[in-house]
């Protein structure tokens, strides 16, 4: 025991190379996974949080030669919303949204980049709207074109500081709108701040910014066991207006999977990076035990001549190992969680317990492997041998 | 007079490839206790062959070694390890001190595979060193010490578990005269109060402090 410690304390320099090999391993292992994990669940709350039996519509074809969001022709237009609305009229609520960006003014406080949502009266029977304060504007309100907004938290602290934006108004590309709402904070996804938005009646945004096609439809089955039948007769009953690439039907579920394979991706190459920064750390590891072998088998030899057992050489250089590695891991395994912690202020990250174990489990097994097995060749030699080696 | 040493037809056969050196030819020896006994002979002769045989650190090609009369041959290796702990000090040309690591716990290591209380180790450290003159030197490194040093803490290390048997393969050969000098000193006092010594070296000069001279020449001895 003795021996192993003073072992590490003489030789600083060494042991230090050697922890942190560990601990570069583990700490991104940690890092890098609890990013992703943290992506992963981040992205299923928000859609999960968006309401329930939900089935979205969207330009383009998902997977076809026109993708959505693409260049080409949006032909979603309000009739389409409409003519839904009323053939799924007993089974399934129906909102349109339209989309773009503009700038915010009150007073001489400017906020730029704020997503305008123009949506219906119906839109928070379907979509979840927390409100901090306020209401949400109801059917006639939205239809008769008044101009009244219900606007974000960052778009609030921005323009209206810490008073209350109820009742104020604010110009929006131009026009004044009356504050009517406010929303309680979702927080950011991919550095996009999702509070720096307002909601306004669809009317008043396609009459002002001249948008006649829809970036949505949403709609939400009444039931859970009717989602799929109504995506099926929501598909055929815009098939009659627009083509099959013009659109298309998916349903919460669907885009979750969507998602979630692309977020498989980039969780593959994260875990690559992850991967590879294991091995750097284990090559590490490997280099710094090679290159004192000879040194460490000359030492071995003179302890054995001194009256050292192969047992007693085994196990200071076992002690040695796990004692660097555990170290090691440990500092990898705290900085990995800090990290992580620290990086949940601003992105979500979700620490899983898996990638300590793993991570901790691969490291220390390299360090204890490079660090015995050399000791163990050299506790065989005869002791001239190992003290001549070179 | 009690033979502590005995080899009979020792044979040391270096097999490296294709090729084969006899280093050692037919030895026959025999080392009684309190002997000081010198061994010289030219460079490549086999000194050094013999003496690890001796110390346990080789093994003979064929014969038969017999320590305190315990036949060394059949030992296994954690009975060779005790062996070489307790009744054998060996003392190397380029004295083989641990780098980074303390006088004090350089004199001490035997005494951890001798199972001795970590307090215990110390003290009789502390003696060890005493003895060769050293109790000023504790806390220095191999690095911070001279040759004449150095070897003097090997000196010490060999003699912590109190051994019966010095064993010394040119301890004088990287030493100014006077500090051969004064390790033939040591020697001699220790020799005084008992220990078996063997020793290998060139020089006549120092050969010379030992009782009895064997020359050895092509693996024999003459
Ligand atoms: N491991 C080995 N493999 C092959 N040959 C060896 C080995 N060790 C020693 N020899 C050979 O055995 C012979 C005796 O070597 P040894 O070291 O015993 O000589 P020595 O008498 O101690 O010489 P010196 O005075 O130079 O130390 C030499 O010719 C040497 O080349
Ligand atoms: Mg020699």
């Amino acid at each position: 025991m003795s021996s192993a410690l003073r072992s590490i304390l003489a030789n600083r320099l060494r042991s230090i190379l050697t922890i942190l090999g560990i601990v570069i391993g583990v700490t991104s292992v940690i890092l890098l996974i609890s990013l992703v994990s943290g992506l992963n669940s981040f992205i299923t709350s928000q859609i999960e949080g968006l309401g329930s039996n939900l089935i979205f519509v969207i330009p383009g074809r998902i997977g076809g030669s026109r993708s959505p969001g693409g260049i080409q022709a949006n032909r979603l237009i309000l009739q389409d919303a409409t003519n839904l609305q009323k053939q799924l009229l007993d089974q399934a609520k129906v909102s349109a949204v339209v989309q773009r960006t503009s700038t915010l003014k009150y007073n001489n406080k400017l906020d730029r980049g704020v997503a305008i949502f123009g949506v219906q009266g119906n839109y928070p029977d379907i979509i979840s709207v927390k409100l901090t304060s306020g209401k949400f504007f109801n059917d006639s309100e939205a239809n008769s074109g008044r101009k009244v907004v219900v606007i974000g938290p960052t778009v609030a602290s921005t323009l209206f500081g810490l008073t209350s934006p109820i009742g104020q108004s604010v110009d929006i590309g131009g026009l004044k709108y009356k504050v009517i709402g406010l929303t309680k904070s979702r927080g950011s996804t991919f550095g996009i701040d999702q509070d720096n938005s307002v909601l306004i009646p669809l009317t008043a945004a396609q009459k002002q910014f001249g948008l006649d096609r829809l970036n949505t439809i949403y709609i939400s089955a009444n039931n859970s066991e009717q989602v799929r039948k109504v995506q099926a007769e929501a598909t055929s009953i815009l098939k009659k207006r627009l083509s099959e690439d013009d659109f298309s039907v998916q349903t919460q579920e669907q885009t979750l999977s969507t998602i979630s394979q692309i977020t498989s991706v980039l969780s593959l190459a994260l875990g690559g990076i992850a991967a590879i920064s294991l091995i750097v750390g284990g090559i590490g590891i490997m280099n710094i035990m090679l290159v004192s072998v000879t040194e460490r088998t000359k030492e071995i030899g003179l302890r054995k001549a001194l009256g050292a057992r192969p047992t007693d050489i085994r196990n200071q250089f076992l002690i040695e190992a796990i004692t660097l590695s555990g170290l090691g891991g440990l500092i990898g395994i705290t900085l990995g969680i800090s990290l992580s912690l620290i990086i949940g202020l601003f992105l979500t990250t979700t620490i899983t317990w898996w990638s300590i174990v793993l991570s901790f489990g691969f490291s220390t097994l390299v360090g204890i492997l490079f660090g015995v097995m050399p000791a163990i060749r050299a506790a065989r030699l005869n002791p001239i041998q190992a003290l001549r080696y070179e | 007079m009690k033979p502590v040493i005995i080899l009979k037809n020792i044979t040391k056969i270096y097999q490296s490839g294709e090729l084969s050196f006899r280093a050692l030819k037919n030895i026959n020896l025999t080392i009684n206790e309190g002997d000081f006994t010198a061994i010289t002979g030219a460079s490549g002769s086999g000194k050094s062959t013999l003496m690890n045989i001796i110390g346990l650190l080789d093994i003979p090609t064929s014969g038969t070694f017999l320590l305190d009369n315990v036949e060394t041959s059949k030992l296994n290796d954690n009975q060779l390890a005790k062996l070489r702990n307790q009744k054998i000090g060996f003392i190397f040309q380029s004295f083989n001190l641990l780098p980074r690591t303390s006088a004090i716990d350089n004199v001490a290591l035997p005494l951890i595979y001798a199972k001795i209380e970590k307090y215990e180790r110390l003290e009789k450290a502390k003696i060890s060193l005493d003895l060769v003159g050293l109790s000023d030197k504790l806390k220095s490194h191999p690095n911070q010490l001279s040759g004449g040093q150095q070897q003097r803490v090997a000196i010490a290390r060999a003699l912590v578990t109190n051994p019966q048997i010095l064993l010394a393969d040119e301890p004088t050969g990287n030493l100014d005269s006077k500090s051969g000098f004064e390790i033939m000193q040591i020697f001699k006092r220790l020799n005084k109060e008992g220990k078996t010594i063997i020793m290998i070296t060139h020089e006549p000069e120092i050969a010379k402090h030992a009782k009895k001279i064997i020359t050895i020449k092509d693996g024999d001895i003459l």
